[in-house]
């Protein structure tokens, strides 16, 4: 069924190339964006927290922007709309950028940005759960606001998110594809024209998927052997973003709930 | 860089608004489709009833590991194919993008509220089942009347922020060249070459959209909660 992948294309590559090089740029793209969105995520979510308006108001802000306007939408927005609205030298020496990274570039920071709302929100969620003991004992100890977060919050925050991370990872690798809007050539589009050149859409978008599968395989492997390492001891997981209250009186009735959060 | 001219979207307002109510109506008719369906799917699940459940379990597991777009891709592929199976004659039966773009979104969420189903049903009270049996109800209407009621009370928060998040997806059918909000813009910029305002005025209506019901979900939260803790 998959032998056609391997048969000789017009540009004297196998098919089987076209996806491999799609994976490249999935990955790629995931991976980068990932850490800029886990960068980012956690200095908003820490604004979300602190009583500063300086700092909460914006956080508030990014949130409800990044996370209320659809992923397609911003990849559009940075793709064709930011070049033009910056200063002209700056617009035109992004318009001069050569074909695959023109269309990466963009979807990075649009990856990036968009998940990091998201990360955001689970950041915020992991610190309302720690008891307020913690930065009680923090200030006792004479600890300033900063050092508090830095050494006694966060990490304790981050150790608790990791299950509902998982979702997170899974978002982003589900959205690279959307990149492929603004022309790049990741595993969705590669194969799409797989299938078009071959007419066997059947195996080109059979492999695409097996490959999806893959890799959500490998990144809830990968998360649940980071969350055993990282488990803060005889800590329950903490339910994720927006739907603690659920999840609370959902443990109220009986059985923990898992996987609430659901992310495309 | 050019001035911005928004004269460009008053004249195309009725254009936009017609993209605009072809996303509500597929938000609409995913939700409908995917809460029937989805229920049906947790049930089946729930009860544990052999093969099915697992060719469920399998169908929800893909659905929520690949990209919407591929899915998209897929049905766009095998809808006519499998239509033309069910009308008896084996050939396809193309029905264009707008009916499989409807059909797409009905399973695809589907996927998606089952598992949020799935888990209410896990977390109702021992207790509703006992005492239902205590009352001679039968299954059916042990479900139809003490069970589903519950879970769809106590997940309607998560339910609705999934919708949030259907309604947003909905700019995936972009891929099929359909004519929602973003799709009237995008053919509109086109034409006119008046992307900066066009792509700025539909993320301020989606910004808009979304946000607003996202605090209507946070006010319903906040009441829901004040009324269990009474």
């Amino acid at each position: 069924m998959f032998g056609v992948l391997f048969e000789q294309t017009a540009d004297g590559q196998r098919y089987i190339d076209w996806l491999l090089s799609g994976l490249g740029w999935t990955l790629a793209l995931a991976f980068f964006g990932w850490w800029i969105a886990f960068g980012i995520g956690v200095v908003v979510g820490v604004g979300r927290t602190v009583q500063n308006r300086f700092f909460s108001v914006p956080a508030r802000l990014y949130v409800e922007i990044f996370r209320n306007i659809p992923v397609l939408v911003q990849m559009f927005l940075w793709y064709f709309v930011f070049p033009e609205v910056v200063p002209s030298a700056l617009g035109d020496a992004i318009k001069q950028i050569p074909p695959p990274w023109a269309s990466f570039f963009p979807a990075l920071l649009c990856l990036g940005l968009y998940t990091a709302s998201r990360i955001a929100e689970q950041v915020r969620a992991g610190i309302e759960a720690l008891p307020r003991g913690q930065i009680e004992a923090a200030n006792a100890l004479g600890l300033n606001g900063y050092l508090t977060y830095r050494y006694v919050i966060v990490p304790q925050a981050l150790r608790l998110i990791v299950p509902s991370l998982t979702s997170e990872v899974m978002g982003i690798y589900k959205n690279t594809s959307v990149a492929l809007t603004i022309g790049l050539m990741e595993l969705t589009a590669q194969a799409r024209q797989i299938s078009e050149a071959t007419f066997q859409t059947f195996t080109a978008f059979g492999a695409a998927t097996i490959i999806y599968l893959c890799l959500a395989l490998v990144a809830y492997q990968a998360m649940t052997l980071i969350d055993k390492a990282v488990r803060i001891p005889g800590s329950a997981p903490v339910k994720p973003g927006t739907d603690e209250d659920l999840a609370t009186e959902m443990r109220q009735g009986g059985a923990v709930p898992n996987a609430m959060e659901v992310v495309k | 860089m050019n001035t911005l001219d928004f004269s460009i979207v008053t004249q195309s307002w009725p254009y936009l608004w017609s993209g605009l109510l072809f996303s509500l109506a597929l938000t609409a008719a995913a939700f409908v489709i995917g809460m029937v369906l989805g229920t049906c799917l947790a049930l089946v699940q729930h009860f544990e009833i052999p093969v099915f459940a697992q060719i469920i379990r399998g169908y929800v597991a893909v659905i929520r590991s690949i990209p919407l777009i591929l899915v998209l891709f897929w049905f766009f592929f095998l809808v006519p194919i499998v239509l033309g199976h069910l009308s008896g004659n084996g050939r396809p039966i193309p029905i264009g993008a707008t009916y499989t773009a409807f059909i797409t979104f009905g399973l695809f969420e589907a996927a998606y509220y089952s598992e949020i189903i799935r888990v209410g049903l896990r977390a109702v009270n021992k207790g509703q089942f006992e005492a239902c049996q205590a009352l001679a109800l039968s299954t059916y209407d042990t479900y139809r009347h003490i069970v589903l009621p519950q879970v769809l009370r106590v997940a309607s928060p998560i339910i609705l922020s999934q919708t949030i998040i259907l309604f947003q997806d909905t700019s995936l059918v972009y891929v099929l060249s359909l004519t929602d909000l973003l799709g009237a813009a995008s053919k509109l910029a086109q034409l006119n070459g008046r992307l900066v305002e066009m792509y700025l005025v539909v993320a301020v209506a989606y910004l808009a959209i979304s946000s607003a019901a996202s605090q209507c979900v946070a006010v319903l939260r906040k009441r829901y909660a004040l009324a269990t803790s009474r």
